[in-house]
């Protein structure tokens, strides 16, 4: 899993580029999401549009890694695939995390219909 | 070029006879008990059972609860230093798809399935819990879950609920 990050104004991005977030791959994206946090403005996005499928050991790294972030910190979750959307809803992790959509993606959607 | 289309014609003919033989195939696979493996045997999972047409979301499911079942083999069932083979038996008999998966890992905590937790999520966010999810998802997601351990095996069975996005008959 390969995560690129971008600072705009006060927000970090991090954009996965991988398609899962599996218990294969949990720890190694724990481990760069802390690299990748450790002096982050305040707030930080994490993109998933690429992500198709996560599993209970793939959230919990998520979670670990809103967890691991320095006091005053958070983690906003951007452009949830369906599944995983769903592995949120069930788990009520959605109601731990904000979530919501990039403008970005919204975009590119219209662009790619038209 | 004859032999060829000889040993086709009777495989057709030992296998495929009418629609039946789509419905009762069943699919089943060896791997070894480590992360790596299950991703790739869910891999060929999905691609075995690419005939179904699935809807995205079913599949999405499919692929979660057999995740869950088999991380918690290669965690709990060959935890530690153990190690062994995890088999996956899928059947499609038209009554969603029957599962079957088999270890020869260490037996369920009390004899049964773990129910799942039921989480406080209003806690501090250093509180929150990374794990402990799998068995919520599995029951919530699968029905029919039986559970038998016989002469150092385990063997969980439980039905998946999928519908076809298009219908051929």
């Amino acid at each position: 899993m390969e995560l690129h990050s971008e600072t705009t104004g006060d927000t970090l991005t991090i954009t996965a580029s991988g398609n899962r977030i599996d218990a294969a791959g949990a720890i190694d994206f724990k481990d760069k999401m802390r690299n990748l946090t450790e002096f982050a403005p305040e707030k930080i996005a994490l993109n998933l549009a690429s992500v198709d499928f996560i599993d209970s050991s793939g959230l919990g790294a998520v979670v670990a890694s809103m967890k691991q972030l320095p006091p005053g910190k958070t983690l906003i979750l951007e452009d949830l695939t369906p599944t995983v959307a769903k592995v949120f809803r069930l788990t009520r992790m959605d109601s731990v995390f904000e979530i919501r959509t990039s403008g970005v993606t919204n975009e590119d959607t219209r662009a790619n219909a038209s | 070029m004859h032999r060829d289309s000889e040993l086709g014609a009777r495989y057709r003919q030992s296998t495929g006879k009418d629609n039946d033989c789509e419905k009762h195939a069943e699919l089943r696979l060896f791997f070894q008990s480590d992360p790596l493996a299950v991703r790739r045997a869910l891999e060929s999972i999905l691609s075995g059972l690419d005939h179904l047409r699935l809807s995205q979301d079913d599949c999405g499911t499919v692929e979660l609860v057999l995740a869950e079942v088999m991380n918690n083999i290669v965690e709990h069932a060959y935890a530690g230093e153990r190690s062994g083979i995890i088999e996956m038996r899928i059947l499609n008999d038209g009554d969603g798809l029957a599962c079957m998966v088999i270890d020869d890992g260490l037996p369920m905590p009390d004899g049964n399935p773990p129910m799942g937790k039921e989480h406080d999520l209003s806690c501090p966010r250093e509180d929150l819990p990374e794990g402990g999810f799998g068995w919520a998802l599995i029951r919530e997601l699968a029905r029919d879950l039986g559970y038998e351990r016989e002469e150092g095996r385990n063997r969980l069975t439980f039905r998946l609920d999928v519908r076809r996005t298009i219908l051929t008959s």
